[in-house]
């Protein structure tokens, strides 16, 4: 600590070979070994009480930094002449070398052309020094206005977040919050949930996270407007960032509840379609979410009916679209992901869903990646579907995974094998090839021949088009019957029973006025539910008056302000 | 300048010591072996039995020897018997020519001190000798005090003999004798340096330097640099260590203990430091506890001796001149008695220093000469009490606003502010060496017009004052260029017609406000001077600097007519008393002192700080001191009984600013982390006890409840707060340089 730091203040002196190298550059050809630790000492000495004088002008300076300037004043004091030249700000241009096994700090002095400075123009004069007034506080209250500081520190904002159950101090509760001169009583209301608030993106056991009003309000016309009857509404809604999103998906996630994922997904696609949108920002939240979409274990309540693999169809592609349209050198998002798609097909105990997941998403990744990724897997994919298949009887679940796994490797791989192989298409061949699977790939590779020679059209695949001939994404709370080809209905009826809309009271242990709040819980068990209530109409104007979103960044907080305020014009 | 210092202090030092030793029962022993290396001889001459004499004959020696006078030094040698130490002496021939500067430079100043306090009785001209011989000694004989010797390489076992003895006595006692180890530590330190036992010195340090006290830090950082008996004449900080004996407060029964396990040991290298550099200041009753020794311990010096703050301070408000209101002002009645319209005004403000009858505590209305009031004065008073009228009450439930004037495009360079009292001009010190004046109200600062202008002007028209002002000249802001160094203090003159600004150039420069010229220049410190602060009755003011001097100027004066000489580091920040009678220094020492204007005595010296004191304020009542500090505490005191009564908490960097609001029911603080807080000094004040025991031993139970008294804390984006300012009707304002980064 503190204590072992001047210890090792105490031992610093100056190296013996710097007063060498000194004594060189003022003409000292050879000094003796003894002279250089006596002068050595003697500098150390003598530099660390100029640094101590130095010190008490950047004191009395009423910095924090040390300037040159105050070194020079140090050096006066003692009567010595002060170091000219050194007005640098910001660096001290000292240059390194090294060679013949000495290290050296010089200071570079260029030739200056003074020609050169007189033709330059001018820099700017930089400004005056001017008075500016503001008010700090107004009857003990500090107001928001962009002179203050945002109402709560960093630093508690991040004790907030990490302890989120820790009682916040009454005192602390008034300083933190802000609230506007002739708020009254409404306000009072803000503060404390303002102080209060909380990130969500973080999922962890048993803790409570509770929503602002401003979320609150958000949340709801988010998902009103997604999950509602009105399309444009819809439009109008998802052309807005979401950064619940990922909440949205890990709360359905955890609910299984198929129909709201979907809708999400649509949401993420919504989002990446639109061409004002800036989501390199928040990608990390999206991507998590899309992937878990992909290769989640259990998307719905019964795996063994629901078209869950739709979902994940869906997932994938929106995946590779992200990766062709942000993957770049830094974020490395295309390379990253292939890795975890593939670290999880190459693990023997993965599910067959997650499997689907994995294969699905890499192979909307591109002919490439199948090629080197999934076809030298297919023998062995193959035999592990006969093992399911042939075997004896295992349950119904892994039957259909299986299932859809041996489909979707078909399809994948049927047109990357057609274009990839030389044409006697042989069944034998394929069997020794690709094992189990040889022979129906075989079929499947003539067929797509076929069809490539008779269309000679390709799929665009990355604009999604519902009307592709592939398993489209459909809604289907009662199992597999929808049919495959058919657009999913633009109107979704959702029950309005749905948990998340649960008009239950809030947990009566929060301390804060329960009117105003969603609670979100989160358990260990991995459930979680949704409470809302009803928002007074003027707490609701009041909070989007003086919003504060001490958990999230300046920008976002931005857009989530323009946000709020689109919406309440919605609303009106 | 060490030298000086101890002037007054060594008759002190006499004066006390010598009751301490008598009533110790064993002082026949202590005092035999505190003088053991310096002489073995029996004193006669003199009449003076006490060791201290020796020393000061030596001194007049030296003293003599260094006038040419050999005579009288063969003469008084004979006397004294002193050929034995003649050639202890001639070992510090080496130091002399630091000696010589040093000493010349005390005698100028001191003759200065001399013809100011020409008025007091004590200075006579034997003890000035005395004095002055004293001071020639402290570069070499002190340091020679140090010649004495034993084992370089028992030092370590005897520390930490020492330190098992302490470690091992009941726990009552083990906090106060702890307080030795510091002391102790940096003597033997010493010692071993000075007797060029460099490794030993080193070794010693390594090993016991991770002990002391946290708040000891710095000091022993510009120890452990020291390694070389030359550093040693260089350094003022440890020629301080060593001229002023090192005050611990200790009960009768930790010393007894002490002194037992001493002498059992024979353990004499210890208690000659004890004896020789130490001043114990013993008590009966209870020992203290850790946290109240804390409480008071981290100065330079050790804590202040009780003695010192026995002195009585006046620290009541001079009774408020009477003015006449006029007839024509149309908030008061048409009452025409003279005060009549105050006395209702002063029970409205409840401000007891107004009324009528004379505060018991209050000094002399002319103890000091104060100056006449002019009639502007008086028209300022009256608007004053106009506005008084007006204040808002603070209190908890009642918290200022807080207006703030951040400086932009400062670029780290804005060093000072000080606003008028009322609240109309602003001034700022930068680094670049100019001062700054702005008009913080709509009115315009304008120029007299010159000498052939004003020929011109009607001088009987009613509107003379205005026809002076030039108005061509007319500006938000004016610039007063003249020091040659970074403006480290300002500070308006009360009637706001000049301007007082110190700077690193050693010198205080007084502006007039009217031509916005500099009229005189004050050169005396030699060194920056740091602070300045103008009286609240005008026409006196303080400054304080490296020097380790304050100084009482007049405006009139060219020279200062007191200097206030007795911290033994940097003043970094004067402030006037609101009776003008006294004066606080805070200082780099870690310690404030309280300065009579009159006598130029230090009459209050408040340890406890642990780091630098950068802000100081009083109550407007003047009972109480706030003083804060790079530690980022306030520390209050009650001037009265000289006692720390409140440690505030709260702010994570150097506390630059202090004020209390016009009734004193708040004090603000703001520092560099970016905050002004709030605190309720009423509460403060009140919960402390002062009761009989508590006021004659000094020894306080401080409140830890810096958390209640917080009311506020107000954080600006990345200005730090370098002052803040109560208006009339109690707004605060602050301000200070915002900084980019």
């Amino acid at each position: 600590m503190a204590e072992e730091r001047r210890q090792k203040l105490c031992s610093v002196i100056l190296p013996t070979e710097s007063m060498k190298a000194m004594a060189e550059s003022v003409g000292v050809g050879s000094l003796q070994e003894d002279s250089c630790l006596a002068l050595s000492e003697e500098v150390s000495y003598r530099i660390k009480e100029i640094a101590q004088d130095a010190l008490k002008f950047m004191h009395h300076g009423k910095r924090r930094k040390l300037t040159t300037g105050d070194i020079d004043h140090a050096l006066k004091l003692k009567n010595v002449e002060p170091l000219y030249g050194f007005q640098s700000q910001e660096f001290i241009p000292f240059r390194f070398a090294s060679g013949g096994g000495r290290e050296l700090h010089f200071y570079e002095e260029k030739e200056v052309d003074l020609s050169d400075i007189i033709n330059t123009p001018l820099p700017r004069v930089p400004l005056d020094v001017s008075l500016k007034a503001h008010w700090l506080s107004i009857d003990g209250v500090q107001p928001a206005i962009p002179e203050n500081p945002p109402p709560v520190p960093k630093e508690q904002q991040k004790t907030d977040s990490t302890e989120p159950l820790k009682a916040v101090k009454p005192g602390q509760e008034e300083e933190g919050s802000i609230q506007t001169k002739g708020q009254g009583a409404s306000s009072a209301e803000v503060k404390g949930s303002s102080a209060k608030m909380v990130p969500l993106m973080r999922m962890k056991p048993r803790s409570t996270h509770e929503l602002s009003v401003e979320q609150q309000l958000y949340y709801k016309e988010i998902t009103e407007a997604c999950v509602g009857s009105c399309e444009a509404k819809r439009a109008v809604c998802v052309c807005n960032k979401c950064y619940l999103f990922l909440f949205q998906v890990r709360v359905n996630v955890v609910q299984n509840n198929l129909a709201l994922l979907i809708y999400l997904m649509r949401m993420v696609k919504a989002l990446m379609d639109n061409p004002t949108l800036y989501l390199e920002k928040y990608l990390h939240e999206l991507i998590p979410a899309v992937v878990t979409c992909i290769v989640s274990k259990q998307l719905c309540l019964r795996p063994d009916v629901d078209n869950h693999w739709a979902l994940r169809d869906f997932a994938a592609r929106l995946m590779a679209q992200s990766c062709k349209t942000f993957s770049t050198t830094t974020n490395n998002i295309q390379s990253r992901i292939t890795k975890t798609f593939t670290k999880a097909l190459l693990d023997d105990k993965t599910q067959w869903t997650t499997r689907y997941g994995c294969i699905a998403g890499l192979a909307e990744l591109g002919h490439d990646v199948i090629k080197t990724l999934i076809i030298p897997r297919l023998s062995v994919e193959g035999a592990r579907i006969k093992a399911v298949m042939d075997g004896p009887v295992v349950s119904n679940i892994d039957k259909i995974g299986a299932d859809h796994v041996q489909s979707l490797l078909l399809k994948h791989c049927a047109s990357v094998v057609a274009k990839t192989r030389p044409l006697p298409d042989m069944v034998d061949q394929y069997k020794v090839d690709y094992g189990y699977l040889g022979t129906m790939l075989c079929s499947h590779v003539v067929k797509a021949r076929a069809q490539a020679a008779f269309q000679a059209q390709t799929v665009n695949r990355t604009t999604l088009t519902i009307t592709q001939p592939r398993p489209t994404l459909s809604v289907s709370q009662s199992g597999l019957s929808t049919s495959s080809g058919s657009r999913a209905p633009s109107i979704i009826k959702v029950p309005s029973s749905l948990t998340l809309m649960s008009t239950r009271p809030g947990t009566p242990t929060q301390p804060s006025p329960p009117a105003t709040k969603y609670i979100v819980m989160a358990t260990s068990a991995g459930a979680a539910s949704t409470h809302y209530l009803p928002t007074a109409p003027t707490a609701i104007l009041h909070s989007a008056a003086d919003y504060t979103y001490p958990a999230m960044r300046v920008k976002r907080k931005k857009s989530l302000t323009t946000m709020v305020e689109d919406l309440l014009c919605n609303r009106s | 300048m060490a030298a000086v210092q101890d002037g007054p202090m060594e008759l002190d030092t006499e004066k006390e010591t010598k009751p301490e030793i008598l009533s110790d029962g064993t002082s026949k022993l202590s005092g035999n072996a505190a003088s053991g290396t310096l002489s073995s001889s029996p004193l006669t001459a003199g009449g003076a039995p006490k060791q201290e004499d020796q020393q000061t004959l030596i001194a007049v020696l030296q003293f003599l020897r260094r006038n040419k006078l050999s005579e009288s030094v063969e003469i008084l040698r004979r006397e004294a018997g002193l050929e034995d130490q003649e050639d202890s002496q001639t070992l510090d021939g080496s130091g002399g020519g630091k000696g010589d500067r040093d000493g010349g430079e005390a005698n100028s100043l001191l003759s200065r001190v001399s013809i100011t306090s020409a008025a007091a009785p004590q200075s006579t001209l034997t003890p000035i000798t005395v004095k002055r011989a004293n001071e020639q000694l402290d570069v070499s004989v002190v340091l020679s005090a140090y010649s004495q010797q034993g084992d370089p390489s028992l030092y370590q076992v005897y520390y930490s003999g020492l330190k098992n003895f302490i470690e091992s006595v009941l726990d009552c006692h083990r906090a106060e004798l702890s307080q030795l180890f510091y002391p102790l530590f940096v003597h033997m330190y010493l010692e071993l340096v000075y007797n060029n036992h460099e490794n030993e010195a080193k070794a010693f340090f390594e090993k016991f330097g991770g002990d002391q006290e946290c708040y000891y830090q710095d000091d022993l950082r510009v120890l452990c640099g020291l390694t070389k008996k030359e550093h040693l004449k260089g350094n003022e900080v440890l020629l301080d260590f060593r001229t002023s004996r090192f005050v611990l407060r200790i009960s009768r029964d930790s010393y007894q203990l002490l002194k037992r396990h001493l002498q059992e040991r024979h353990n004499n290298q210890i208690w000659n430091i004890i004896q020789e550099h130490l001043y114990i200041d013993i008590f009966d009753g209870m020992p203290r506890s850790k946290s109240q020794i804390d409480s008071m311990s981290g100065s330079f010096a050790g804590e202040a001796r009780r003695e010192v703050n026995k002195v009585k301070v006046f620290h009541g408000l001079l009774k408020e001149p009477e003015i006449e209101v006029p007839l024509d002002d149309e908030e008061d009645e048409a009452e025409n008695e003279e005060g009549k319209p105050k006395k209702k005004k002063t029970k409205k403000d409840s401000m007891g220093s107004k009324s009528k009858k004379q505060d018991p505590n209050a000094p002399q209305q002319n103890r000091i000469p104060l100056p006449e009031l002019k009639d502007s004065d008086k028209l300022d008073k009256i608007m004053y009490m106009k506005e008084s009228t007006k204040r808002i009450r603070l209190g908890p439930e009642n918290l200022p606003s807080i207006c703030f004037y951040s400086f932009l495009n400062a670029y780290q360079g804005l060093t000072a502010v000080d606003f008028t009292d009322d609240s109309s001009l602003l001034a700022g010190g930068f680094a670049d060496s100019t001062v700054r004046i702005w008009s913080v109200t709509p009115k315009k600062l304008r120029k007299v017009k010159s000498a052939g202008e004003l020929n011109l002007i009607d001088k009987e028209s009613d509107d003379v004052l205005e026809r002076i002002m030039d108005e061509k000249t007319a500006s938000e802001s004016k610039i007063l260029c003249g020091h040659s160094g970074p403006v480290y203090s300002v500070s308006f003159s009360p009637d706001r017609n000049y301007l007082l600004s110190s700077s690193e150039d050693g010198t205080v420069r007084l502006w007039s406000l009217q031509t916005f010229t500099c009229l005189v220049g004050y050169k005396g410190h030699n060194y920056p001077v740091w602070d300045t602060h103008f009286s609240p009755f005008g026409y006196y003011f303080v400054s304080g600097g490296h020097d380790r001097v304050a100084r009482l100027w007049a405006t009139d004066h060219y020279q200062p007519l007191r200097i206030f000489a007795g911290h033994l580091a940097d003043v970094t920040c004067t402030r006037f008393h609101p009776n003008s009678n006294y004066v606080a220094t805070g200082s780099t020492d870690r310690t404030i002192r309280l300065w009579d204007v009159l006598n130029g005595n230090c009459v209050r010296i408040f340890t406890g700080h642990k780091g630098p004191v950068h802000s100081l304020a009083f109550s407007p009542n003047g009972k109480f001191l706030a003083s804060g500090s790079t530690d980022g505490r306030v520390l209050l005191w009650d001037i009265g009984h000289g006692l720390m009564i409140g440690e505030l908490k709260g702010h994570t960097d150097t506390i630059y600013a202090l004020k209390f609001s016009r009734d004193g029911e708040i004090l603000a603080s703001g520092s560099m982390d970016n905050t002004v807080r709030l605190w309720d000094s009423t509460k403060a004040f009140d919960d402390v006890e002062t009761d009989d025991f508590t006021a004659a031993t000094g020894h306080i139970h401080l409140p830890d409840n810096s958390q209640e008294l917080l009311l506020g804390t107000y954080h600006s984006k990345s200005t730090p707060v370098t002052h803040l300012h109560f208006t009339r009707r109690n707004l605060l304002l602050a301000a200070g340089g915002y900084s980019s980064q």
